[in-house]
């Protein structure tokens, strides 16, 4: 199979593009940014739909929600490290707090910027969007899967925060994606781990659970694409059959998936959990890639992490 | 009731409002009041019935503090009864100490300082995008221009060419702390706004007239975004208030109150008279 070459930033863009032609009121927002999400093509094909506001992430936000107000439908675009903490407070006030339908496109996510540091990377964007009355977060694994997601948040009105990466990653669908809103996807079943994963993880999940099977251990892998309003039902299934659950995700140890799903575990159906996540500490230097492989967050990290959990339960 | 009457009838509402409740922002409001009141009174086309109407003029209030001097006016414009202000900051009331769109009139939650004005160009955008032709108003403290985020809107919406985008400064030269100037200097603020590119006028804010005659030319002007740089007296109305910095949010006494509505009353009336 040829590895994939489109980010999933790619398709988003393309998603736009599709829809914009037919919905005059969807308009794309940027801060200088449209190069960096790939909205570059949207620009240049629907001017009339494209607002470019400068180097201003608030702004980007705020004037979103007021055009929101008045009957538009953007779509802001943003490298996620800024969008989420700039504007903070433009996206719990103005979009959230006052209902603007306005989706944020967080691009570039995680440590996608690698070398670039800290400023860079957002390893808190899930436990601060998260965190506010009104928000949904969503962090789609795959170019398939982002597709299906688009396809549904261009159609509906309430406001959503999207985390992608920059680079273009390996597949875990097929052209023909299962897909229902707000619900996890199963992607294979087992009884002794349960992996759960969000965005870039889930193909690394799914490496490692491949592995796991050649040490005779089943491990259950579900992709968690809706980090807020979290599957609570698949994570109970999911824990209930499992002896240990795994969670993976490319963000900070706290406030994210880790510890959404503990929460639902704990009060639910006690088992062990093991949050693996990025460090609470600026990065290693490097690609994603080599990133991943430090903080055991690729298949073999997340395998080994699986593998000592259960024997040491 | 004419309009300069009606600036002190409001008046007496928003401070029954705050003795009331024992909190509210009242200094602001006595120097916004009338602002708010030529607005809804004499510019805006809003009205309960025009509510849903994609082209009526948006508002927001993004001094959010100021609240009670908005919901006496659009209490006034039969938003909504009389009744509900008294539920003002209680439990479980939609009347809270900031505008939500909880309250029927308000177009945009605030609170936050800095917000209004880039909400506000979003939404003239959207007229522009549109060819609608509503107009777009917003109203900022002074002490508010020390936030950055107003700026940026500043500077979008003269990019745009907002002509249907006016923006008020209820330039009353308090702050919670003291003199806006001592606290962060804002002069020349008229040289400010004119290299972001705006059209800046100056009004008396306190004079419902003045106020007209310089939304009006807000309104003619083209191919840019209006400020009104509107001097006011913080607390205006009650000798007692005027220029005190801590009567930003002060509760006034019983013994206060009485005085207040007596003053207020006996300058509505002379107004009534023509005086």
């Amino acid at each position: 199979m040829q590895a994939n070459k489109i980010p999933n930033r790619q398709v988003i863009c393309d998603a736009l593009i599709e829809r914009a032609a037919a919905d005059k009121d969807l308009v794309v927002v940027c801060s200088d940014s449209r190069g960096s999400a790939s909205l570059t093509p949207f620009a240049e094909a629907l001017p009339a739909q494209f607002v470019e506001v400068g180097i201003a992430e608030q702004s980007l936000v705020s004037v979103a929600a007021g055009l929101a107000r008045c009957g538009k439908r953007p779509f802001a675009a943003s490298p996620a490290s800024f969008l989420s903490t700039r504007s903070f407070e433009q996206i719990k006030v103005d979009v959230a707090y006052s209902g603007a339908n306005v989706k944020l496109i967080g691009i570039s996510g995680g440590v996608s910027y690698g070398a670039l540091g800290m400023t860079h990377h957002s390893a808190q964007d899930i436990a601060a969007l998260a965190a506010v009355p009104g928000m949904r977060v969503y962090l789609p694994s795959d170019r398939h899967q982002t597709r299906a997601l688009m396809g549904a948040l261009m159609r509906d009105d309430q406001p959503a925060y999207i985390r992608v990466g920059r680079n273009a990653v390996e597949d875990v669908y097929g052209e023909d994606c299962p897909f229902e809103m707000d619900r996890a996807t199963l992607l294979r079943a087992g009884g002794d781990v349960a992996l759960i994963a969000c965005g870039e993880m889930v193909r690394p999940a799914l490496d490692a659970a491949a592995l796991l099977e050649q040490e005779g251990i089943a491990a259950a892998v579900l992709d968690m694409y809706c980090v807020k309003p979290i599957d609570r039902e698949a994570v109970i299934k999911a824990a209930k059959g499992a002896k240990l659950v795994v969670t993976v995700e490319e963000h900070s140890p706290f406030g994210g998936l880790g510890s959404m799903v503990s929460q639902i575990v704990g009060a639910e159906c006690p088992r062990r959990v093991l949050n693996l996540a990025l460090p609470d500490q600026p990065v290693i230097t490097g690609n994603s890639r080599e990133v991943f492989a430090h903080y055991g967050l690729d298949g073999e990290g997340i395998a080994r992490a699986a593998g000592e959990g259960l024997r040491n339960g | 009731m004419n309009l300069k009457a009606k600036s002190y009838a409001l008046r007496k509402v928003a401070l029954g409002m705050v003795y009331n409740a024992k909190t509210g922002h009242i200094g602001g409001d006595f120097s916004v009041i009338d602002m708010l009141n030529v607005l809804y009174n004499r510019h805006m086309n809003v009205s309960p019935e025009r509510f849903g109407d994609p082209d009526r003029d948006r508002f927001i209030l993004s001094k959010g503090h100021s609240v009670e001097a908005l919901y006496a006016v659009l209490c006034d414009r039969g938003f909504f009864p009389a009744a509900d202000l008294t539920t003002f900051s209680r439990f479980d009331s939609a009347y809270i100490g900031h505008p939500t769109r909880k309250v029927s009139g308000i177009e945009m939650n605030s609170g936050s300082l800095g917000h209004g004005l880039p909400v506000a160009a979003g939404m003239a955008l959207a007229a522009k995008m549109d060819g609608r032709p509503y107009r777009v108003y917003t109203i900022m403290g002074d002490g508010e221009l020390a936030e950055g985020s107003v700026w940026e809107g500043a500077m979008l919406a003269a990019h745009y060419k907002l002509d249907n985008l006016t923006a008020l400064v209820d330039r009353n030269g308090l702050q919670i702390s003291g003199p806006t100037e001592e606290v962060m200097a804002h002069e020349d603020l008229r040289a400010r706004w004119e290299s972001f590119g705006w059209q800046v006028l100056a009004a008396k804010g306190n004079d419902v007239e003045d106020l007209d005659r310089a939304l009006t030319e807000a309104k003619a002007t083209k191919n840019k975004p209006t400020v009104i740089l509107a001097r006011t007296t913080k607390g205006c109305g009650v000798s007692f208030m005027e220029n005190q910095a801590g009567w930003h949010h002060r509760v006034p006494t019983a013994e206060e109150y009485k005085q207040a509505i007596a003053e207020l009353t006996e300058k509505e009336e002379a107004a009534n008279a023509g005086k």
